[in-house]
């Protein structure tokens, strides 16, 4: 396992940038997940890692060696396919055993390399049988195994869980993490989904037609979120537009005055996380105190999603806790709610400047 | 409603004389072969084998189908050779003009088999007189290396068309996942791609192979003298005598096309690609 460097990497086809300008370092054994909605160049950027796409500029070096133009049989990355592409002529035990084979192990050690990395995915026993006699989730494990068996620089999964049912889907992640810390791998994964990849990674790079918008740990892009697309992808926000004027204010379209501790100016929008605004009688003591008709209940169990109208164009989402003795709203109600200054992060219009 | 049982009944009825068209001249030809009589006549005068012993006294007809093995085997393995690439490149690397390459390659399959054997004699006369002119005198026609290179242009259409249909829904990521593995494109090919793709290059073999050893129209035209294949055998045979004889290595031939069909439809649907 060893450190992975990406510099400048960018791929263009024709005049349309799918990776643009993207540099990352990845320590050695950090996850790191590429978030981003599809089609923004995640797999694009996983295949250039593996050597799949041709970059158009940039580099990509694996433990310190360029790996830039080297085709994919000379990189040593372990690539998990979204579609497993698991062999289908080969019984399990030769599927993991194929990567150490291409790399001349004796026999000897091939067997105990492959029985361990069966072992680790807890397949045991399976070793015979053909993948098609497999369910998806114990597929996806030998995937998982072919991948690690040769000790890979780096491991690379592209959307390694989509294809596995829900309930599946939790347990795998926790498996993979689990055995990515032990082995300490450095490794690199793809996904469009932010459960996954707020509980799995070390860091995340937020990613968005092609750019990097932001790269942090999921508390830099929960706290401190650079744009109003990463505000919006990592965690729920309301977004209340609007401008923000000199002295700390901000006014919305629908004519709202709000204080708020951002120093921007001009157009922009107003962010705010649902859980940070306050329902009730404690909301008449802050910053910001507005009374507004609740429009919408959404009951989710634990908590409820409540659409409370302040104006005919401002709208906002806050969550209510559900317990037991207190009343809950109801449609049609006016509510008071609040919320302090340093709630609201300002963003300004999109294009304009970041 | 008693137009529509009307008009599938007459469906079954035509695709029953259909069958029945193409199947009774081999229930008598096979039938011939164990009557007694020297002049087929009916009714039989009773049943023998004797016909069998007799086809493997006729050398001719033991020459003939040794030869039609030969250069059926011959035949289909440079069919191989030519049209398994070709099928994998056709699918893959032609994106615009595979369709217009793929319907090329099926020519030998619209043109009718004499006017192609006729063709194929020409150009075989024109190659001898060709490397004549360079000084080098070797006979092309009547050679068994001229007849084989006809056969490999007719087999050569089906070895594509059935490797073509086997490529159809092959998943490339495997072939990604073993370079990614540390296997070369060669290696990759021979450890993955052709393995997943047997069943179709055998059909395509099998297929093949019966394709060349029954085909009687172009043989005619480039066997040589006193070395012929086993339709033609049957063909001169028949020419001075009519006995049982020529029923009973017909049905050899029967057997064993029919034996590589079979086999050929459990590795590919042929319903599918013929
Ligand atoms: N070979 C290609 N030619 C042209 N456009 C491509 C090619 N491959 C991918 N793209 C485009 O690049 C964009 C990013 O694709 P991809 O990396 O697969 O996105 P993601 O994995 O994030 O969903 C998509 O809009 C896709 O249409
Ligand atoms: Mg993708």
């Amino acid at each position: 396992m060893a450190k992975v460097e990406i510099e400048s990497l960018s791929k263009r086809y024709g005049e349309n940038f799918v990776v643009k300008d993207l540099s990352i370092d990845i320590p050695q054994g950090e996850f790191l997940v590429l978030l981003g909605p599809s089609g923004c160049g995640k797999t694009t950027t996983l295949r250039m890692i593996a050597g799949f796409v041709e970059p158009s500029a940039g580099r990509i070096l694996l433990a310190g060696r360029d790996v830039t133009t080297l085709p994919p049989w000379k990189r040593n990355t372990g690539l998990v396919f979204q579609s497993y592409a698991l062999f289908p002529h080969l019984s399990v035990e030769e599927n993991v055993a194929f990567g150490l084979e291409m790399r001349k192990v004796s026999p000897a050690e091939r067997r105990a390399a492959v029985s361990e990395a069966l072992r680790l995915v807890r397949l045991e026993g399976f070793g015979a049988r053909l993948p098609r006699q497999l369910s998806g989730g114990q597929q996806q494990r030998v995937a998982l195994a072919r991948a690690l068996a040769f000790r890979p620089d780096v491991l690379l999964l592209d959307e390694p869980l989509s294809n596995l049912d829900a309930k599946l889907r939790e347990e795998v992640r926790v498996e993979i993490r689990e055995l990515q810390q032990k082995l300490g791998l450095t490794t690199v994964m793809v996904t469009h989904d932010q459960d996954e990849a707020l509980s799995m990674a070390d860091r995340l790079v937020v990613m968005a037609q092609g750019e990097a918008r932001q790269i942090g740990t999921q508390h830099d892009l929960y706290e401190r979120p650079a744009d109003r697309f990463v505000a919006g992808f990592v965690g729920r926000s309301n977004f209340l537009d609007g401008g923000a004027a000199p002295d700390g204010l901000f006014l919305s379209t629908g004519g709202l005055r709000i204080a708020c501790a951002s120093r921007a100016r001009g157009k922009g929008t107003l962010a705010l996380r649902p859980e940070a605004v306050s329902v009730g009688p404690e909301a008449a003591c802050l910053d910001n105190s507005f009374e507004g008709v609740v429009e919408y209940i959404s009951y989710l169990g634990s908590v409820l999603d409540v659409r409370v109208r302040l104006s005919p164009q401002d709208r906002i989402i806050v969550q209510i806790a559900n317990r037991s003795g207190e009343v809950l709203p109801k449609m049609g109600d006016t509510l008071k709610i609040g919320w302090p200054a340093t709630a609201g992060r300002v963003f300004p219009e999109e294009g304009v400047s970041r | 409603m008693l137009q529509r049982s009307w008009r599938r009944l007459a469906l079954d009825a035509a695709a029953l004389a259909s069958l029945a068209f193409i199947l009774v001249p081999l229930v008598f030809v096979s039938w011939l072969a164990f009557f007694k009589q020297e002049i087929p006549s009916f009714p039989p005068e009773g049943y023998t084998l004797h016909w069998f012993s007799s086809m493997l006294t006729q050398k001719a007809i033991i020459d003939g189908f040794v030869m039609s093995a030969e250069v059926g085997v011959v035949a289909t393995l440079v069919g191989l050779a030519l049209g398994v690439p070709a099928a994998l490149g056709l699918v893959r690397y032609m994106s615009w003009w595979g369709g217009a390459a793929s319907t090329l390659l099926l020519m030998p399959l619209v043109v009718p088999a004499i006017v192609l054997g006729t063709a194929i004699y020409v150009a075989e006369v024109e190659a001898e007189i060709l490397v004549y002119g360079f000084g080098i005198e070797t006979p092309v026609i009547g050679t068994i290396g001229g007849l084989i290179a006809a056969h490999a242009l007719i087999v050569l259409p089906w070895v594509v068309r059935l490797v073509t249909a086997s490529l159809v829904g092959f998943d490339r990521s495997i072939e990604e996942a073993a370079q990614n593995l540390g296997a070369t494109p060669m290696v990759t090919l021979r450890r993955i791609t052709l393995p997943v793709i047997r069943p179709g290059v055998v059909a395509a073999a099998l297929f093949a192979f019966v394709i060349s050893f029954s085909n009687l129209e172009l043989s005619l035209f480039l066997v040589g003298a006193g070395r012929t294949t086993l339709p033609i055998a049957i063909l001169q045979y028949l020419e001075w005598k009519i006995d049982p004889t020529i029923a009973a290595a017909s049905v050899v031939q029967i057997a064993i096309i029919a034996a590589a069909m079979l086999i050929t439809d459990r590795f590919v649907k042929l319903t599918q690609v013929v």
